[in-house]
């Protein structure tokens, strides 16, 4: 028999059963019967954030770098709407977390309670699944389902809203392997015959192209080494979108770089030509498209995703394959070895050749500087002096993140966290610190615009409380830079409201944390510098002065297909026209 | 350093035009959407529509199992052909839904709503209203001496035609359920 418990006891309960080691929170009235239990234990860690939205992007930070759930808990009213942003960027990038939030009791719901809001209704549009728990009764047994819904299938953010009095009653526990969850179970294996006809594609493609994204990495270890075989056997080119790094190595042969708006030149180039694209993962996302009636037109395309409403949502596709990567990819390497291992080898030495003139471009170069420190300068250092440490990367959002997408480079996933769906400014710090709970010793290092990590910055208390000793790495250009750029190539150079003016002193700021700040803005001193805050045994605020003018490229502007890719400065003059401009 | 020999910023006629000219078309498809019957569903079925800005023509909701807590919601949506295939895996995708089918593509379905219709009028006018129900089949189920409400059970089309008539002999209110539909055979 199972014994009966509060739902505050079954609510802990439920997550140690669960596998849950951390949660990340803030408590407030409609959740303290839950504190009360958590105070009376030692299984689950309690780390208490500065603010909801810093609880959900910890709980992303700790789900992306372990690829475990991760769980948050907040407080009725102000604490589950300071919670939105997270959920929708969680829901964007498909990150599984759970969120239990407080709720009025169940007697005074519909009365305009003191903090109580419609979190259900709010966030119902914001998750994969939510929940309203009325009955004690049923508490455990949802705890599980969210759980599972939150991990299975295309992974997301899961919210279960529990009225005070669900959490003062008592019920009998319904335990993990009781809870029923047969009705969501997301299909994993790809059909075969599909799978054979895209080894059949394959086998005679002149010039193919793996194209990846985040469903590699959602897909688990297993996904991304037999990624790593398939490409190195057949010898194709491989690219991946911002949310996909890492699957593949950086330091791969077959690596030709992220794609996209601020993408590779090559590896855009190769996207616009290839007559194969394997699309394994990733979504057709706008920032990798361009002008859809122009993307990628000679190619037959192939879909691997896991959820069947991601296929031709945006780009029609030839074949589609709708499973889970891994038992996708074992599948189709079984098959594709069992036929031979054959590959269009004349084809393949050609369309090498072609990458590797496109290569030659070397689009990523950059005029440095010695008097001040360019931004990619920055992160060239900054990856010479971390490769090979035991290094997780976290970003804001905004020019740095791009260039720290272009200029780091990632061997291994779940090593690389960033916002890329929702943009959300303010996301790396708190990312950063669910990383480095999850691991204790690594090196994490969030590279920053001081823009955004303003957004977040009261999270520095939460790290110097548990001792998170995360490299806040700002890259400092006084501007909204990511804005500046747009506006100068979008808007006449008219400067609206895009300079970060009445910047704190960083160093000071950090002290007043009782951290510690290092200031960097001379190109000789930067190795040191960095160095130092590698060395420094706690949170480190950097703030790096940089060029403020610096531009990103390469870009597609907005409407524009892959092949009209900007490259530097002196082509960007008067090129994105009305039609562009309305894009994002 | 041009990129291979593609033309540059090529043409509407490229393969990957997502629309072909024919998927310009706006058809109409009924949807049956099986789901738990929990709170907000609905609100997560019409939430999807408005959020993706799908249309909805008409829906009706009833649990048609007690025992197992399942509703039936019957959609009429319209869309281009690529749009009515989002509509059904973007529905499929939600946790609350069972199953998803499109009784439009799964061959002939018998579509049915019922309407009531409030006509006042005097002389002329109430007799040709009483003429027109009876070829109609439509059911009188209130009567005074200048007014009735007529009960019919049909396919939409008919309702609009019926509609129609009363329009000019007095069509006060017209209430309509919206569409319940099941697939024609076994
Ligand atoms: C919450 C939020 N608000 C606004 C934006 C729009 N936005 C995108 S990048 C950017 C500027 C970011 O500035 P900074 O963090 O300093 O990075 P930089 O581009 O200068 O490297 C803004 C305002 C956003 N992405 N997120
Ligand atoms: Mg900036």
């Amino acid at each position: 028999m199972t014994k009966a418990m509060t739902g505050a006891q079954m609510v802990v309960q439920a997550l140690k059963d669960q596998g849950v080691e951390v949660v990340f929170g803030y408590p407030g009235g409609a959740v303290l019967p839950i504190y009360d239990e958590i105070f009376q234990q030692n299984d689950i860690r309690h780390v208490l954030v500065r603010h909801e939205q810093g609880a959900i992007h910890m709980a992303e930070g700790y789900a992306r770098s372990t690829g475990k759930v991760g769980v948050a808990l907040v407080t009725s009213g102000p604490g589950a709407t300071n919670a939105v942003t997270g959920l929708v960027d969680a829901l964007m990038d498909s990150i599984p977390i759970v969120v239990l939030s407080g709720q009025v009791p169940t007697f005074m719901i519909g009365t305009d309670g003191f903090q109580e809001a419609d979190t259900v209704g709010i966030t119902r549009p914001c998750t994969k699944h939510n929940w309203l728990v009325k009955d004690t009764a049923k508490l455990s047994e949802v705890i599980h389902q969210a759980f599972h819904v939150a991990r299975s299938g295309r992974p997301g953010p899961v919210l279960i809203d529990i009225p005070k009095d669900v959490q003062f009653a008592t019920s009998e526990y319904t335990p993990m392997p009781k809870a029923k969850v047969d009705h969501y179970q997301p299909r994993v294996k790809g059909d075969i015959e599909a799978i054979t006809r895209m080894v059949e594609m394959l086998e005679t493609a002149e010039r193919p192209l793996f194209y990846t994204g985040g469903g590699v990495i959602n897909s688990g270890n297993a996904a991304s080494q037999l990624l790593r075989e398939f490409v190195e056997a057949t010898g194709f080119p491989i690219t991946s979108t911002l949310m996909g790094l890492g699957a593949y190595p950086a330091s791969g042969a077959n690596w030709i770089g992220m794609l996209g708006m601020h993408g590779l030149y090559e590896a855009n180039l190769a996207m616009h030509g290839c007559d194969l694209m394997l699309n394994i993962g990733a979504r057709f996302d706008d920032r990798i498209t361009g002008r859809i009636a122009d993307f990628s037109p000679k190619s037959k395309k192939v879909h691997v995703d896991i959820d069947p409403s991601s296929i031709n949502k945006v780009i029609r596709v030839d074949l589609s394959i709708v499973g889970d990567v891994a038992h996708v990819l074992e599948d189709a390497l079984r098959i594709w070895k069992a036929r031979g291992r054959k590959v269009n080898k004349d084809g393949l030495a050609k369309w090498w050749k072609q990458i590797k003139e496109w290569r030659a471009v070397d689009c990523l170069a950059f005029t440095n500087s010695d008097k001040v420190i360019k931004p990619q300068y920055a992160l060239q250092r900054l990856e010479a002096l971390t490769k090979g440490m035991d290094r997780y990367i976290t970003t804001e959002v905004g020019q740095h993140q791009m260039w720290a997408a272009q200029f780091l480079g990632f061997e291994a996933p779940n090593r690389w966290m960033t916002s890329g769906g929702l943009g959300t400014m303010g996301y790396g710090l708190p990312a950063s610190i669910g990383v480095q709970i999850a691991h204790p010793e690594a090196l994490v290092i969030n590279v920053a615009g001081e823009a955004s990590w303003l957004m977040n910055m009261q999270e520095m208390g939460t790290a110097m409380q548990f001792r998170a000793p995360v490299k806040q790495f700002i890259l400092n250009n006084e501007r909204l830079g990511m804005v500046r750029q747009w506006q100068e190539l979008l808007h006449g150079e008219r400067y609206s409201s895009s300079w970060s003016e009445s910047l704190p002193d960083f160093v000071k700021l950090a002290e007043a944390f009782g951290c510690k700040g290092i200031k960097c803005q001379d190109p000789k001193d930067l190795d040191d510098a960095i160095m130092e805050m590698i060395r420094y045994d706690g949170p480190v605020i950097f703030d790096c002065l940089v060029e403020k003018h610096e531009n990103c490229f390469p870009m597609i502007p907005s409407g524009k297909p892959h092949n009209e890719m900007l490259l530097g400065n002196a082509e960007t003059q008067g090129v994105i026209k009305a039609a562009g401009a309305v894009l994002v | 350093m041009s990129a291979l020999n593609i033309k540059k910023g090529s043409t509407s006629h490229s393969a990957y035009d997502l629309r072909d000219s024919h998927e310009q078309l706006v058809v109409s498809h009924t949807l049956a959407v099986i789901v738990e019957n929990e709170p907000g569903v609905l609100a997560r079925v019409i939430g999807l529509f408005s959020a993706r800005g799908y249309n909805i023509d008409s829906l009706t909701v009833a649990e048609v199992d007690h025992t197992g807590h399942r509703s039936r919601i019957t959609i009429v949506t319209s869309g281009t052909p690529h749009v009515i295939d989002q509509v059904e895996k973007q529905l499929s995708r939600l946790v609350s839904v069972y199953a998803v089918h499109d009784l439009t593509a799964e061959g002939p379905c018998v579509q049915r709503e019922l309407a009531l219709f409030k006509v006042a009028g005097k002389g002329e006018h109430r007799i040709e209203a009483l003429r027109l129900a009876e070829i109609f089949r439509a059911h009188v189920v209130d009567s005074t001496l200048e007014s009735f409400i007529f009960e019919m059970t049909g396919t939409p089309e008919k309702i609009d035609s019926f509609a129609d008539l009363m329009r000019p002999l007095g069509l006060r209110e017209l209430a309509r359920t919206g569409v319940a539909a099941l697939s024609r055979g076994m």
